[in-house]
């Protein structure tokens, strides 16, 4: 039989096996360049107490989630049982960055879904957030104790993304 | 004393609404509206720009908060006297080469850019090989007397007339 009544059928195998995997990708999860650098430096108020603030260098010394969440966003509604479990096994620390949003609303909001942070601060104009690369909320860093960002989860944390990533990456980042 | 009431409330509401976006936008374009050179660097960069939220469009073009902010952080710094490539170069380090609308050439984007002319290459290639495997394709065997004789009785010719 001629070999090349095959060539055909093999491209178009190549072509359905990279339509297939794009189907698994997130066209939305753009890489962040800022994975292995440290955090940007910030210093923000906080939400609970406005007159006290919170520094990046602050956090030095230990393994901490940050979380980047609004008020106004509707999949941090998603995540937040998550997140509310995960503060309660006191695995790790979780900061809230209060991303462009009203203080208030913030802490109304916490109130009523729960509170999982170990410390609330507010972003109000979003500046941070873009130092950050923020573009779509939530989204939740892992930074390590000498303060690089070592994972981004972007939108909501799921229950794969703690298990698979998130926890197996805080435990071995806290024995180091 | 009620109906002037009501019609004052009227009218300041109509004010009120007729200024909302006016105001919306002038403060949009506050800190570059003075310095026309200032305002056409914002608009050339905010081109160059990936909006992250919807990602087909430039931060010029579209409407998204975050696209507003990165559009005040590229006016702030064209004010504070950065260049366009440090500008670029900013945005870069947060959102990573995604955030160029026309992709950087390098190892990663090799692909994307030699992509079409690689293509084109090997349709080229194809095409040259089928028209030169055309070109060589042997002609048929001359027919024997026999096949000749059966062809021209099925055609209704008198045999040996050819022949």
């Amino acid at each position: 039989m001629n070999k090349k009544l095959f060539i055909p059928l093999a491209v178009f195998a190549v072509l359905v096996g990279f339509l297939f995997v794009g189907l698994f990708l997130n066209p939305r999860e753009v890489p962040s360049p800022l994975i292995g650098k440290p955090a940007p430096a910030f210093s923000l108020n906080q939400l609970h107490k406005p007159d006290r603030t919170l520094a990046t260098a602050d956090m030095k010394g230990q393994v901490w989630l940050l979380n980047v969440w609004a008020s106004w966003c509707v999949s941090c509604r998603e995540e937040h049982p998550l997140l509310v479990e995960l503060a309660r096994a006191k695995l790790v620390p979780i900061v809230g960055l209060n991303y462009k949003d009203e203080p208030a609303a913030g802490i109304k909001w916490l109130s009523q879904f729960g509170d999982p942070y170990d410390l609330s601060i507010v972003d109000r104009d979003g500046r941070v957030g873009i130092d950050f690369g923020v573009y779509g909320v939530p989204e939740t860093f892992v930074i390590d104790k000498q303060g690089t960002i070592r994972y981004k989860q972007i939108g909501p944390v799921t229950v794969e993304a703690l298990e698979k990533k998130i926890i197996p990456l805080v435990r071995e980042l806290q024995k180091s | 004393m009620t109906i002037a009431r009501t019609t004052a409330f009227a009218f300041t509401l109509a004010a009120a609404l007729v200024a909302a976006p006016l105001t919306a936008a002038a403060a949009d374009a506050v800190p570059t509206e003075k310095d026309p050179v200032a305002a056409e660097r914002a608009v050339r960069l905010g081109e160059k720009l990936r909006c992250l939220v919807c990602q087909n469009q430039t931060i010029g073009d579209s409407n998204a908060e975050l696209a507003v902010d990165l559009r005040r952080q590229v006016r702030e710094q064209i004010a504070a006297g950065k260049s366009d490539a440090e500008i670029v170069d900013y945005m870069v380090t947060r959102y990573g080469d995604f955030v160029l609308y026309q992709p950087p050439v390098k190892g990663t984007t090799l692909l994307l850019w030699g992509g079409p002319a690689l293509l084109l290459l090997l349709g080229a290639f194809a095409m040259w090989r089928i028209v030169r495997g055309r070109r060589r394709t042997v002609e048929p065997p001359p027919l024997t007397p026999e096949e000749r004789a059966r062809a021209a009785r099925l055609l209704g010719e008198p045999t040996g007339k050819n022949q």
